[in-house]
């Protein structure tokens, strides 16, 4: 009687929970399920594949487990088989060995295909922008070596475009994170890593730090603004045209730990981006990332430092 | 003199940051009073000396570490639930970002140092020399001192809060957040030395139930007789040798860069953050499965015993927990796919990572073979091994999921991944405890806890766990990160976290259940005159409830896996009880004061190197060597338990 009640109870909330998580689902706010990028959209399907092979397993689990419960539950008049002996199958044990690994192989398989496809430029026909990404307490500073314009806690992106971005930290360790776009990377201080990210579609994506640098972290947001390559250009004319120039002072009040709003600037001081980076000597991970060793050998000889390989 | 005062007021007792201290104060008095005066007024100081402070019979240390566990799970989870209240609606102002910082940071640590490893240590204790025929373990005085640098260790950190401030750069500690140019407080220091102190411990612990397992079996029990949760605590063990000594270095490495200036893992001058990162996690990853091989051994042992039915494929059970133990090595990078190591490497990991997924799912067939055709008995241990299932089914699905690297890059650090291994830790972790508590309760303690109460708990907790955790895993697809103190109104996360917060309130409600059941229990006790009150399979069973000190008047001899069961089965029970002329003087390990000196001389030199105060930390060590040249230059450890005493104790137990 009482069990019965207790099943009700659980029953209920378990859906009403459901009904929650549901219908305040599926809207657009479910940014990583409504990618706006052909890089957020792969790992979707990474996500919903592996989703759907491990439901293979579970889904029988849970089934398996209803009815054993139910049906070799103790009571004295259960007619169910009862066999306290029986502990060994071969052929049990190889479906549940093998079911696993040919799953898991399959799984793994699509995972280092894309894996390897996601350090790759999304799109190889158009030329990419390239964007450097700095970390600082507790705010992001974006610069366009291209354009030579920058922009803080917010970013204006083209289009269609692949966007190269060249990651680095002068603060502790942060993660650069636009969940329409694709998923993150690491910043961190004395090395630059590498995200490609593209927007298909217009629109503002939100942005925001992953990993935890302190007591402002909970306000490292940023918003990327998609726009078509006209409206673009148009709109770093307007910023060289309008804003102020970024000075090394600037920089060096920009890096001291605070929170700020939108900013931007007409220029930046030449450099910035590998001098935050080799500044005492960091070192750009070329192991992983072929595609910048031009990117490193520049910045070797640029900085007359040849030695910092690990 | 009044500004001294105050100045101290500030810096250490931190007074000035309002009533979270104030409050902690007086609970913390309050209690200190009310222990000291009620071991007063028993006259209980030197039964507590002499039973259980000197003691180095692993049955008391293991009790010790149960109740030492159940107080750290009350710590951080009321840690817990101080997050969830400042996350229940966008905006909160209930705490600062500096105290959402720090009990984040406490909550993790403490449940993952302090609640699970002692929770499982107390396990291994009570249940594997009784399991395997062993009078104790194989270094009593060794465990002792494990015990104790756990204890103050976890004291230590505990104090922080009230004394100097806590930690605050996460349970996992990544410089450099944690160095000195960001992080200048005692704070992070609590952190590397009540971690340290307790870690040793923990790697003697590891040494010891190798030790004991391999070494002091009864004659007849071959490994592959051994009862699985002895299997379980044997993996474990293995692990925790390998894997703590890499904190160890790293958590040495960054007190000395904290200390005496030293580069390890600073920004500059060479220094490299993501060395610690890495060694952090070649001990993290392999730490879950530390915590969670035992639990599997629980899950073992009460599947068989309450489907009254062998436990399905034995060798299979073995070689999976051995291979967990081995792949858990090789997967330590899953913990940071994002930081832009090669495509190769994030492969191998993610691939590595998703073979544990063979070897667990295993594991859960074979549970769910070992309860078809057998005759299912609801009891506690059963409901918590019942409800484990679904949580691990689930999580371990979500674990393939975050192990395909390019899904990771959308869910690392997002509540995805806090509602993973959530699910892991409680569901697989918390579960396998409390499963294992009650079932080894009556060993323990010689009295069964009330069912009906703890089924009350069994449901609320479980069903507060669902609708705390679901919700997480769509917040993850919602892009909130981790460790945010708060969020805006206009992302929509908010009635998500608030039905997640009912969700912790009622997991509280469900805790507070498993102490009024203790209570109750304690009151209206039913006594366990059997000795075996579930009709069990394996070797404790056939002794006492609670076993004698000595555990085994005469070893037994091992014939089969389930040797208890068998016994009962074909009537020759009487053959595991001893027999009056068998009966001999059993050498016994004295009782020692010296692993709590120890622990405490391991206090105050760790207390001396959190707040730089040298001298103090001189003293602390100064101790220390006293105590270890005190062990060195002891001759007389063990003391003989007369042959006649031990045949009187079997008498009055009916044995003989």
């Amino acid at each position: 009687m009482k069990q019965g009640v207790w099943r009700r109870w659980s029953a209920i909330s378990i859906v009403a929970t459901g009904a929650i998580v549901l219908t305040s689902g599926c809207g657009s706010k479910y940014f990583v399920l409504h990618p706006a990028g052909p890089v957020g959209e792969k790992e979707l399907h990474v996500i919903l594949w592996s989703a759907v092979l491990t439901l293979l397993v579970i889904v029988p689990v849970l089934m398996l487990l209803a009815w054993i419960v139910w049906r070799y539950r103790d009571r004295p008049n259960n007619k169910a088989k009862y066999t306290p002996e029986w502990s060994e199958s071969r052929l049990l044990e190889i479906v549940w060995w093998g079911i696993p690994i040919v799953i898991i192989g399959i799984l793994g398989v699509y995972t280092g295909k894309v894996t390897f496809a996601l350090t790759q430029p999304p799109e190889k026909d158009a030329k990419p922008l390239t964007v450097y990404v700095t970390s600082l307490d507790w705010k992001w500073l974006f610069q366009y070596p291209g354009q030579k314009i920058a922009t803080v806690n917010y970013l204006n992106i083209p289009t269609g475009v692949p966007i190269n971005f060249e990651l680095t930290s002068d603060a502790p360790m942060n993660s650069f994170w636009v969940p329409s776009l694709g998923g993150q990377e690491y910043t961190m201080p004395g090395m630059a890593t590498r995200l490609w990210l593209e927007a298909d579609k217009p629109g503002t994506y939100y942005g925001h730090g992953a990993n935890f640098t302190g007591s402002g972290f909970a306000d490292m947001s940023f918003h990327v603004k998609a726009e078509s390559p006209a409206q673009f250009n148009a709109w770093v004319k307007s910023v060289r045209a309008s804003a102020h120039p970024l000075t090394t002072a600037g920089y060096k009040q920009l890096r001291k730990p605070s929170t700020v709003g939108d900013l931007t600037f007409s220029s930046f001081p030449p450099n910035l981006f590998n001098n935050t980076v080799w500044a005492e000597g960091g070192r750009y991970m070329q192991n992983s990332m072929p595609s910048m060793s031009s990117t490193v050998s520049t910045l070797g000889k640029n900085r007359g430092l040849t030695n910092h390989s690990n | 003199m009044s500004e001294a005062l105050k100045h101290f007021a500030d810096t250490y007792l931190m007074w000035n940051e309002g009533y979270l201290i104030w409050i902690s104060d007086i609970l913390i008095v309050l209690a200190s009073i009310g222990i000291v005066a009620a071991l007063t007024y028993f006259k209980k100081w030197k039964w507590l000396w002499r039973n259980w402070l000197t003691t180095v019979d692993h049955k008391k240390i293991g009790i010790m570490y149960l109740l030492a566990a159940l107080l750290m799970f009350f710590r951080g989870g009321v840690d817990a639930l101080l997050l969830r209240t400042q996350l229940a609606q966008p905006g909160e102002h209930f705490l600062s970002a500096e105290h959402y910082d720090q009990i984040f940071t406490t909550h993790g640590t403490i449940m993952i140092l302090f609640m699970a490893m002692p929770f499982l240590f107390a396990l291994f204790n009570i249940v594997v020399p009784l399991q395997i025929g062993a009078r104790d373990v194989a270094f009593p005085y060794l465990n002792a001192i494990s015990f104790w640098l756990f204890f103050f260790g976890a004291m230590i950190f505990n104090l922080s809060f009230v004394f100097g401030g806590s930690p605050d750069a996460g349970w996992t500690s990544y410089p450099p957040l944690t160095e000195l140019g960001f992080d200048s407080g005692p704070g992070e220091n609590y952190y590397l030395i009540g971690v340290q102190i307790s870690g040793i411990g923990s790697m003697a612990t590891g040494i010891n139930f190798i030790a004991t397992i391999l070494k002091l079996r009864a004659p007849g029990m071959k490994l592959m007789r051994m009862p699985l949760f002895t299997w379980s605590t044997l993996a474990s063990c293995i692990v925790i040798i390998f894997a703590f000594p890499a904190l160890a270095i790293a958590l040495a490495l960054l007190t000395l860069d904290r200390i005496i200036g030293t580069d390890f893992f600073t920004m500059y001058h060479g220094g490299d953050p993501m060395m610690f990162i890495n060694l952090f996690w070649v001990w993290g990853h392999p730490e879950v499965y530390i915590v969670v091989l035992p639990a599997f051994g629980v899950y073992s042992e009460v599947v068989a015993t309450f489907t009254r039915k062998r436990i399905f494929g034995y060798s299979s059970m073995v070689a999976s927990l051995m291979l967990i133990a081995v792949i858990s090595y090789f997967v330590w990078a899953h913990h940071f796919f994002t930081m832009g190591a090669g495509a190769d490497v994030n492969t191998f990991f993610a691939v590595a990572s998703m073979m544990v997924g063979i070897p667990t799912g295993v594991k859960v067939f074979n549970w769910l073979f070992t309860m078809f055709r057998g005759r299912i008995r609801t009891t506690l241990p059963m409901l918590w091994t019942l409800g484990f299932i679904p949580n691990f089914a689930i999580g371990g699905a979500t674990g393939i999921m975050l192990a395909a690297a390019p899904g990771d890059y959308q869910y690392h650090n997002s509540y995805f991944l806090i509602a993973h291994f959530h699910q892991m830790l409680i569901g697989g972790v918390v579960n396998g405890m409390l499963a294992g508590m009650y079932y080894w309760w009556p060993k323990m303690f010689g009295f069964t806890l009330n069912e009906r109460l703890g089924k009350w708990a069994f449901w609320i907790f479980n069903i507060g766990f669902y609708i705390c955790f679901m919700p997480q895993y769509a917040l993850g697809f919602e892009g909130m990160q981790r460790r945010m103190y708060t969020y805006p109104t206009d992302m929509g996360w908010g009635s998500l976290n608030f039905v997640s917060t009912i969700g912790a309130y009622l997991m509280g409600i469900g805790f507070l259940f498993i102490v009024w059941q203790v209570l109750y229990s304690l009151r209206h006790m039913e006594k366990d005159t059997t000795g075996d009150p579930w009709d069990a399979r394996t070797l404790e069973w056939s002794l006492p409830s609670p076993a004698p000190h000595y555990n085994f008047a005469v070893i037994p001899t091992i014939s089969d896996r389930d040797v208890w069961w068998e016994a009962k089965e074909h009537h020759h029970t009487s053959d595991l009880l001893p027999k009056v002329d068998q009966i001999e003087d059993v050498h016994m390990p004295k009782n020692s004061a010296r692993p709590f000196l120890l622990g405490l001389s391991f206090f105050v030199a760790g207390f001396g190197v959190i707040f730089n105060w040298y001298v103090l930390a001189f003293v602390g060590l100064a101790g220390i060597a006293a105590c270890l040249i005190a062990r060195a230059l002891e001759d007389e450890e063990e003391y003989v338990l007369p042959a006649e005493e031990i045949v009187a104790t079997e008498q009055s137990l009916g044995r003989v």
